[in-house]
């Protein structure tokens, strides 16, 4: 954003400290507008027609250097774009990576169906939330209008937001005209077709991909774009999946985004497309092949796309993507921690089994889920480690014998139950004698992963 | 395709030999007819298009005018315009010529380079190994050739241990044959598996293991010397009180050899370890978890304290795996990467990492998702490999220079990945459009 400090910020509010937005004072709103946590428009007053004025103005020096596009209606629509730095430990990264995965027009209408339910229905639990697949790319393999307008069709009844392929102005014309009202985003205009695409663009208000190898004509696109109005740019610079093409387009990629946000080119400041599954054109099998484009996605999930288009749907490559984009769009400033305390999990009696963990977010939710998923009837002790995971916080101190009686008799445990005993992580072996010592409990030594409960308990519960 | 007869070898063939070929039934879409054909273009819409221009800067009315062949005049008469029908939703007007541009890339120079270490020694230096591995000496960000040339492309180092230990079926499969004995098991990794080093894990020594007295273990040291002949790392069992031992003894049968001892930490006595490794004339592994401030507090005990010699120092900052802390690794070490960059010498050291971590994370190991509403996650045989290979990716695009590796099919695609970004190989994909057309063979 334009502004760098609060005080900037400042003077465009109310100055009333009225505390309606949650925060105390204007100063302190304005603080986290810097920090990207509140909008300008998230204080009341600003509404007012009376602050109209200011409100532009401060959301003008407030946006991202980035652009931000929306793709797709609803509940399904995906923001894209939208950063403000180059490292994520300087603020954090905005919008994760859209997945998009691939269809066309030439596929027989029963692998089209499968493939498109494969992508709607793809879901992968990950720290609290399951993670689904964000987008469709509808290719036009056939160049008959009337074809790909109906599998585009197919692939929009899904309600996610789509990506119509094909450089074609005659096929996407008539996809936009049967499902131009859901916002897809087309692809792409070239040096070559850019009047026909910049006219559906504007026709239909939807979001384009500009394409060019060439950064300079690439600019030349966006400007020329920006020129006619057309503000919902992604561009998308060519990925080369091999060699030193693939060397290149490491450099365009970050060229793009560098310029941007350090060089202050606000000409390019769009979202940037990567399309791995170019590495579907390198002859091989489909193995190396798939590996090869995760890799390839993987580098640039890292490395600044915002969205991108790709190929295989087997689990072993869509899983580490989907939790790679996670990962590295995760608030590095969030503590990820869940509160202490004592949690039932299914219905649990006196007679039921009561399982230790730390507060950990990622430790946490995968013991829950896990427990929750084998049906199996027991406590969870969520002992607050300072959000650090089990073999952490043991090593460190934060996951002691004392802490956990503590909290044993805060949560009133031994009051639940009629067995006097609780099961310590795999991880946390080390604290056995010293928590038998401490509680006078039966302590037992459960699995090393969450997931071998089940199996444990069959062996080991009840206790003998 | 026939995906299930694919065997690991296939796997290494194919990335050993990557070969580009043209693809045959492809037609590229191109050649768009792109000129507007006033024909076709009723007059109310060419009006109203030239109508929105006024807005614009004059030449671009002036080009979208002549292009539709009008006399520019004509539009210059804003009762015209006026009139033209508001009830038409759409405008449609578009330039007549691209606006061109010049794209200026961004250039950044660091003021600081990063220690370029020499590991190994040649008979030269009075060692036996047959080359030396060098890694660092970075004066830019991974792979951003554009701003400095990356002298050294990142290396990995395959970890073997002196008894045999419990690995994820994926991984043990390759070394089931050779865990009994360390210097086979070496042999292969370098043979085989294509491993730049080797690294000598003492695990039996650890009092909750065998407890193997420090000079039993480092027989295995002497092994692995004598079997392959590339450089070497020497690592401990990670018992803060037997490796301070165990580390002296490995530096002491070592000498000579240049090897990296793993490692040097503050929660044991990192001080003998240290002198031990600077006397014999090694290069030392400065670990820490996962926290910038202890590395430099690390790295400065080693410089200040022991003397240690700038040239043979290497940091672990811990590495955590994909899906289970690798932002908290990724961030860190891309911190301390910058901070080398940008002149603090304190942290001006290259990186290691201990991917092989990435097989703790059950989505790399278990036969299949223990949660409900999961997709099926696939097979495991593929799911490790890759798990280890965007582990290790990841933190080779945050500064990582050396890796701790172990599956050699994650080996391979890692080599493969970062020689393509580093520029080694010398293909190129022509007409990469052709994606947008391409039926994929299912």
């Amino acid at each position: 954003m334009k502004v760098k400090s609060p005080l900037e910020i400042y003077k465009y509010l109310p100055k009333t400290n009225c505390a309606e937005c949650g925060y105390d004072t204007c100063m302190s709103f304005a603080a986290n507008i810097i920090e990207r946590k509140v909008k300008p428009a998230d204080c009341p007053f600003m509404l007012e027609e009376k602050f109209k004025d200011k409100l532009m103005e401060l959301e003008d020096l407030t946006s991202p250097e980035i652009k931000e596009v929306v793709i797709g209606v609803g509940k399904n629509a995906v923001t894209i774009g939208g950063d403000d730095v180059l490292f994520r430990h300087d603020l954090t990264f905005f919008n994760p990576t859209a997945l998009a995965y691939d269809v066309w027009d030439t596929m027989p209408l029963d692998k089209l169906e499968e493939r498109i339910n494969t992508i709607k229905s793809y879901t992968k639990f990950y720290v609290g939330n399951f993670i689904n697949l964000d987008m469709i790319a509808v290719r036009c393999v056939s160049n008959d209008p009337l074809r790909f307008k109906e599998v585009a069709e197919k692939a929009a009844e899904t309600g996610l937001p789509l990506i119509l392929v094909s450089f074609s102005p005659e096929v996407l014309r008539a996809a936009l005209e049967s499902i131009g009202n859901k916002r897809p985003l087309i692809y792409a205009a070239t040096e070559e077709n850019w009047q026909e695409i910049a006219r559906l663009a504007k026709e239909f208000e939807v979001p384009v991909v500009l394409y060019s190898k060439d950064l300079a004509t690439l600019q030349s696109l966006a400007v020329t774009f920006s020129e006619m109005g057309i503000q919902d740019l992604v561009l998308d610079p060519g990925t080369e999946p091999v060699g030193k093409g693939l060397q290149e387009t490491f450099k365009r990629v970050i060229q793009l985004r560098r310029a941007a946000i350090e060089g202050g080119n606000k000409k390019v400041a769009y979202p940037i497309m990567v399309v791995p599954m170019t590495a579907w054109l390198i002859e091989s099998d489909k193995l190396s092949t798939t590996y090869w484009e995760t890799v390839v996605a993987s580098v640039f999930i890292v490395k600044y796309a915002d969205i991108m288009i790709l190929h295989s749907l087997e689990p072993y490559e869509v899983m580490p993507l989907v939790i790679l984009k996670t990962n590295i769009y995760t608030d590095p400033r969030k503590p990820v921690a869940v509160e202490g305390g004592l949690r039932t999990i299914n219905s649990p009696d006196e007679n039921s089994p009561v399982f230790i963990t730390t507060n950990f977010a990622l430790t946490y939710y995968t013991v829950e889920s896990d427990l929750v998923s084998a049906g199996v009837d027991c406590y969870l002790l969520v002992i607050d480690t300072e959000g650090l995971g089990v073999e952490v916080s043991v090593a460190g101190g934060k996951l002691t014998a004392s802490v956990i009686k503590e909290t044993i008799e805060k949560e009133k445990v031994t009051e639940k139950i009629n067995h006097n005993s609780i099961i310590l992580p795999g991880l946390a072996a080390r604290l056995q004698g010293e928590l038998e010592m401490e509680t006078g409990m039966k302590v037992l030594v459960g699995p090393v992963d969450s997931g071998r409960i089940p199996g444990w308990l069959e062996e080991n519960w009840p206790p003998k | 395709m026939g995906e299930e007869k694919n065997s690991i070898q296939d796997l290494l063939e194919f990335f050993r030999k990557l070969n580009v070929k043209e693809l045959h039934n492809v037609e590229i879409e191109g050649d768009i007819e792109i000129e507007v054909d006033l024909q076709q273009t009723p007059i109310f819409e060419l009006m109203r298009a030239i109508g929105y221009e006024l807005g614009m800067a004059g030449y671009h009315l002036m080009n979208a005018s002549k292009m539709l062949g009008y006399p520019v005049e004509v539009f210059f008469q804003p009762p015209q315009v006026a009139e033209v029908p508001v009830q038409v939703e759409k405008e449609v007007s578009v330039l007549s010529e691209l606006i061109r541009e010049k794209f200026e890339e961004p250039k950044v120079e660091y003021p600081g380079v990063i220690e370029e270490i020499v590991i190994g020694a040649t008979k030269a230096d009075g060692g036996t190994r047959s080359n030396v591995v060098k890694v660092g000496g970075e004066k830019s960000l991974p792979f951003y050739y554009f701003d400095a040339l990356m002298p050294n492309t990142p290396k990995v180092t395959i970890d073997v241990f002196d008894m045999p230990i419990t690995l994820a079926k994926a991984v043990r499969e390759h070394y089931q044959d050779v865990m009994e004995d360390p210097g086979d098991w070496a042999k292969k990794a370098v043979k085989e598996y294509n491993a730049d080093m080797i690294t000598i894990h003492l695990i039996s020594t650890d009092p909750l293991l065998k407890d193997t007295s420090a000079k039993e273990a480092c027989k295995a040291v002497e092994d692995v010397l004598q079997a392959v002949k590339v450089p070497i790392v020497i690592g401990g069992s990670g018992n803060p009180e037997k490796d301070p031992e165990v580390l002296e003894r490995a530096a002491e049968v070592a000498e000579g050899e240049r090897c990296l001892i793993a490692s040097a930490s503050l929660n044991m006595d990192w001080e003998r370890i240290a002198k031990a490794a600077k006397e014999h004339g090694h290069v030392i592994l400065s670990w820490t978890q996962m926290d910038i401030n202890n590395q430099k507090t690390l790295n400065r005990y080693l410089l200040n304290k022991i003397g240690y010699p700038r040239d043979s120092i290497i940091m672990d900052p811990t590495t955590a795996a994909l899906g289970y802390g690798l932002d908290y690794a990724y961030t860190n070490m891309e911190r301390i990467r910058l901070s080398g960059l940008k002149g603090d010498k304190d942290l001006a050291f290259p990186m290691s990492s201990g991917t092989t971590n990435a097989w703790g994370a059950r989505e790399a190991w278990m036969t299949g998702s223990p949660i409900e509403g999961d997709s099926d996650w696939g097979p495991r045989e593929y799911r490790g490999p890759i798990w280890e290979v965007i582990t290790g990716l990841t933190l080779a695009l945050a500064g990582g220079d050396l890796f701790m590796m172990m599956h050699p099919g994650a080996v391979a695609v890692f080599k493969e990945i970062c020689q393509a970004l580093y520029g080694e190989k010398d293909i190129r994909l022509d007409n990469i459009e052709q994606w947008i057309t391409l039926e994929v063979e299912e």
